[in-house]
């Protein structure tokens, strides 16, 4: 089976057709859909947050059979892929997208199992400190796209269990837990 | 009935004999004999007036009757009165008859028929009458019994030996002289002496006519005597040589705008009905509309019709019961094809077309559909993008080209993405597209793609050529050594194919790694 990396790519992945964008509906709906399951597989697996449609992406390209994706059908995969609330674009004119392989919502349930873990239902974090700090090493928090958490950060301050701490800069902005 | 009975094609247009010309139609007409009331009238049908015959097509379904021009012995001219002008328009002449009043040219008895015009469009019934004086004049039946004691039914005219001059009524090259000929014939009489010349023109051209009857007479004697040996190829292509001559001699009589007036799309519709059955099954069920406007303007020879006029013609169809049909590809692309034509069947042959392993692994392109359809390959197209909407077959297009693969997309699993079902199209794919070598000792070698795109098989022994071991890709070895790898490449001088090659690399007692090309 071929991979990609580490990555495991299906059968269907040498399948020529895959690649072209299909014009019949019905097959279409398939091939959107295994698309979207495929893209989301992998950045999830790969840690990726951003597909940029102008820079190479691994997955939109098969060097065995010499077929990649269209721009248009680049553009086809991720948009089914915002309807669904997968992703979303960052810009208007979809160049940037942002693959949100857990919900926003799964993001800040994630960020409050890792703060009641380390105890820190009382604590102030700064946004960098929850990213890249020693105690979210090993969870899927480590590393994670600012953006998105910002994104988690925001829900959670919306439903009272944290404050967020405008600093001078984007760097110091800081977080108050406040979970009991 | 007192009238002799006249065929008809299956799609209602006379079957006209051995050089006989349609000049002049009249619709809703009837046929009476006025002083002999027990004869029954023919009601309402479609007259042909012909350069023999006076034919009556009727609307319903009922048998077609003709008036031999042979047995009138008088027409008579039309009465101008005050009464005449409220009532529908007469025609009468007198004709032969049996003692039993059936018309007969050898009868001993007369009567008179009249033709009652009803018909509010078509041409005028004096124009009808005119023409009628003309084609009686002509005696165009003396020249064809004159030539039925011998086996062909055209002899060479003598030159003026009749009362009238005797107008040749073939058509395609010999109708492009009947042209001049009538326009020679409205110039002065002082042009005699050119007029010899043109004379000596028509013997030739029937001696054509001539040529191409002795082959239609080949062909038919053919089909009957030796249909055993028709599958021989030689003589498929002689008669497909023959057909195709005789298909340039022409049409005789086409239905021509003069001729018919008001009634000429109809009766174009009909002959082009009958005209395009060959031609449809020649080309499996199906043929381009283009394709048909060339070949039916080619048998006219002269009197060509326009694309509006053939497109009018075949939209007439769909208000006769005519074997064929008009239809208009999604793209835009029409064609004509027989009501029996099933698309079910061309669908069965494409899907066994692409489940082929060579199909599985590249595709098909619309001119490898046509090759195996035996059709041209905008048809092939056609076809192929109706089952891709159908859902049945999908779309590959890349710089190597457009393809279709057979659909998979309903076997591909989202949820276990690894997933191949161990029957269906998709294992078959897969088997296809991987080469698994089962060399005679059990030994199997494994395929791998490596990062430079190529897949690299290693292992397995090839053992000698008796036992040639085939890969799945069908590739075949004949040199005996240990496999050392063998890769997988594309090959770059065939643009347009995206076949695959295999090259071995062998070890042979040698120290070096020679590769065997295999393709």
């Amino acid at each position: 089976m071929q991979k990609l990396g580490e990555f495991k790519l299906p059968h269907f992945f040498n399948y020529p057709p895959y690649f072209t964008l299909q014009p019949v509906r019905d097959t279409r709906e398939k091939q959107i859909q295994l698309w979207k399951e495929l893209i989301l597989d992998y950045c999830r697996t790969q840690k990726l947050f951003v597909i940029e449609l102008e820079k190479d992406f691994p997955l939109f390209t098969n060097p065995t059979i010499e077929r990649s994706l269209t721009h248009e059908a680049k553009d086809a995969f991720l948009s089914a892929l915002v309807s669904d609330g997968r992703a979303e674009w960052m810009d208007k004119s979809h160049r940037k997208c942002l693959i949100l392989w857990h919900r926003i919502q799964d993001w800040a349930e994630l960020v409050l199992r890792y703060v009641r873990e380390n105890g820190l239902e009382d604590s102030v974090m700064t946004v960098e400190e929850i990213r890249l700090g020693t105690e979210s090493r090993g969870t899927e928090l480590h590393g994670m796209d600012r953006t998105i958490l910002m994104r988690a950060l925001k829900l959670l301050e919306h439903k009272g269990k944290l404050a967020i701490f405008k600093g001078t800069s984007t760097d110091d902005e800081g977080v108050k837990f406040s979970l009991q | 009935m007192w009238l002799p009975v006249a065929q008809l094609t299956s799609n209602r247009r006379p079957v006209l004999n051995q050089g006989e010309v349609e000049s002049c139609l009249l619709s809703s007409v009837d046929i009476v004999c006025e002083e002999n009331p027990n004869l029954p009238p023919f009601k309402s049908g479609l007259l042909t007036l012909t350069t023999h015959r006076i034919l009556f097509t009727p609307d319903t379904s009922s048998n077609a009757v003709a008036i031999p021009l042979e047995a009138i012995t008088h027409i008579f001219s039309s009465k101008k009165s005050i009464k005449a002008m409220f009532a529908s328009p007469r025609v009468r002449f007198q004709v032969t008859t049996t003692g039993e009043g059936s018309v007969d040219k050898n009868g001993s008895k007369s009567a008179v028929v009249t033709l009652v015009c009803r018909g509010k469009s078509g041409p005028d019934p004096d124009v009808f009458v005119g023409k009628l004086w003309e084609a009686w004049r002509g005696r165009a039946w003396e020249a064809s019994s004159e030539g039925s004691g011998s086996s062909l039914a055209v002899t060479v005219d003598q030159g003026g030996s009749g009362a009238g001059v005797f107008k040749m009524p073939v058509v395609g090259v010999s109708g492009i002289l009947r042209k001049e000929q009538e326009m020679w014939e409205s110039t002065d009489k002082s042009l005699q002496d050119a007029f010899q010349d043109l004379n000596a023109l028509m013997s030739k051209a029937k001696e054509m006519v001539m040529l191409a009857e002795k082959m239609r007479q080949k062909l038919l004697s053919g089909s009957t005597n030796q249909s055993s040996s028709s599958t021989d190829e030689e003589l498929g292509t002689t008669k497909e040589e023959m057909q195709d001559w005789l298909l340039s001699v022409g049409i005789a009589s086409p239905v021509t705008k003069e001729a018919a007036g008001a009634l000429y799309h109809q009766q174009l519709s009909r002959q082009l009905a009958d005209f395009v059955k060959i031609p449809i099954e020649r080309a499996g069920g199906m043929i381009n509309l283009i394709d048909v406007y060339c070949l039916f303007n080619r048998a006219r020879g002269t009197e060509l019709i326009s694309p509006d006029d053939l497109l009018q013609a075949c939209t007439l169809w769909e208000k006769f019961d005519v074997p064929v049909m008009l239809r208009k590809f999604d793209s835009g692309v029409m064609v004509i094809q027989n009501k029996s034509h099933s698309d079910e069947e061309v669908l069965a042959r494409i899907k066994s077309l692409v489940l082929k392993p060579e199909a599985l692994r590249t595709g098909v392109s619309a001119s490898d559909a046509a090759m195996t359809l035996g059709i041209a390959p905008a048809m092939a197209k056609e076809h192929l993008l109706s089952a891709e909407s159908k859902g049945m077959l999908c779309r590959d297009v890349s710089p190597d080209g457009f393809r279709f693969y057979i659909s998979l997309f309903e076997e591909f699993h989202g949820d276990d993405m690894y997933i191949v079902k161990e029957y269906g199209n998709y294992a078959a794919w897969v088997a296809a597209n991987t080469i698994s070598f089962r060399w005679p000792f059990g030994r199997v070698g494994t395929v791998r793609a490596g990062s430079d795109g190529f897949r690299t098989v290693t292992g397995g022994t090839v053992t000698g050529p008796s036992n040639e071991p085939r890969a799945h890709a069908g590739c075949g070895l004949t040199r005996v050594g240990t496999v050392l790898a063998c890769r997988f490449v594309r090959c770059a001088n065939r643009r347009s194919w995206t076949r695959n090659r295999l090259v071995f690399f062998l070890v042979q007692g040698s120290k070096h790694k020679r590769p065997i090309v295999q393709g």
